[in-house]
């Protein structure tokens, strides 16, 4: 049990060390002019980073598969909620 | 009943579960289950940003320049140095380190704290500057109008996020106390773990608010 407790501690560490790293990135990459990509760039960084947040911060690697099922649950509803709005407002202009 | 383990007869055991360890199952995935409701409440404002981005692209790239990035960036630092505290905290209680888990706790709620003065010291920077949406909101007259749909989502939003914080200042002050008073012990540390995940979750928040808002059309400006 403590040499476990003491391998999570060190992927901690290094989780907190990537997220800060992502940080210093997303933050400099805004500065240079990469047309759309801007914007997807970051969202990639930040899906990324909520990735390792909810992975080992949260334990979600380690937790139950009903666990699992309810994240899932919780992004698809997501999905449809922007998906099929956006699907909506984000063509009104295309003809 | 002689045969019972002797974490069943814990002085926090629920007679309706099995063990200590599926209540303990029980209660995270509760709380698993209201932060999909707070993925769906927060995914509406991100939604609405969103359409209001699409529909006044450059307008938006202008009033998120009035934004402090390093105020932003500063915060996105601290929040999640604090979501590794409350990681370590989580770890000492789980290892029934009292001490080890009070100190975690009260850097976690420390860290929370220098967010929220960095968020006041923003929100007092728009105001002196006159971007509160309403009667009084100056900005270049070409935006003006969509540029005020720009910063009601930023006080909606980085608000909602906030309050957030504070709820969980106050969570994380009863989980402090419990400690203190030593109810959480290896065998029964689940009210830490699942403020942990309330914790991380306003930290999730937070990564995607930190973009979206400050560095929108940097490189133009």
């Amino acid at each position: 049990m403590s040499t476990e407790h003491a391998s999570s501690k060190r992927a901690y560490y290094t989780v907190f060390l990537v997220l800060l790293v992502c940080t210093y990135v997303t933050w400099q990459i805004a500065y240079f002019d990469l047309g759309p990509l801007n914007t997807l760039a970051a969202l990639a960084i930040a899906v990324f980073k909520a990735t390792l947040v909810v992975l080992f911060f949260m334990h979600a690697r380690s937790s139950p598969r009903l666990t699992w099922i309810v994240i899932a649950a919780g992004l698809f509803w997501l999905g449809i909620l922007l998906v099929l709005t956006l699907s909506d407002y984000l063509t009104r202009l295309w003809t | 009943m002689p045969d019972q383990p002797a974490a069943v007869l814990h002085e926090h055991f629920a007679h309706q579960f099995e063990s200590l360890d599926h209540q303990k199952e029980v209660s995270l995935l509760g709380m698993w289950v209201f932060l999909v409701t707070e993925i769906l409440f927060f995914g509406g404002l991100f939604l609405t940003y969103t359409v209001y981005r699409h529909m006044y692209p450059s307008a938006f790239a202008a009033a998120s320049h009035e934004l402090i990035v390093w105020a932003g960036t500063l915060n996105t630092a601290v929040l999640i140095t604090s979501s590794l505290t409350m990681a370590l905290a989580v770890a000492a209680a789980q290892a029934g380190q009292r001490r080890a888990l009070m100190a975690f706790l009260a850097v976690t709620m420390a860290l929370g704290c220098v967010f929220l003065g960095v968020k006041a010291f923003e929100y007092y920077t728009e105001y002196v500057e006159r971007h509160i949406p309403g009667h009084g909101f100056q900005f270049e007259a070409e935006y003006a109008q969509p540029a005020q749909i720009f910063f009601s989502l930023y006080f909606m939003m980085t608000g909602l996020h906030a309050l957030h914080m504070i709820i969980g200042l106050g969570v994380m002050a009863v989980m402090f106390w419990l400690s203190w008073r030593g109810t959480i012990t290896s065998e029964y540390s689940s009210p830490i773990e699942i403020s942990g995940l309330y914790w991380h979750f306003v930290d999730i928040v937070w990564i995607f608010l930190f973009p979206l808002l400050y560095l929108v059309g940097r490189h133009v400006h």
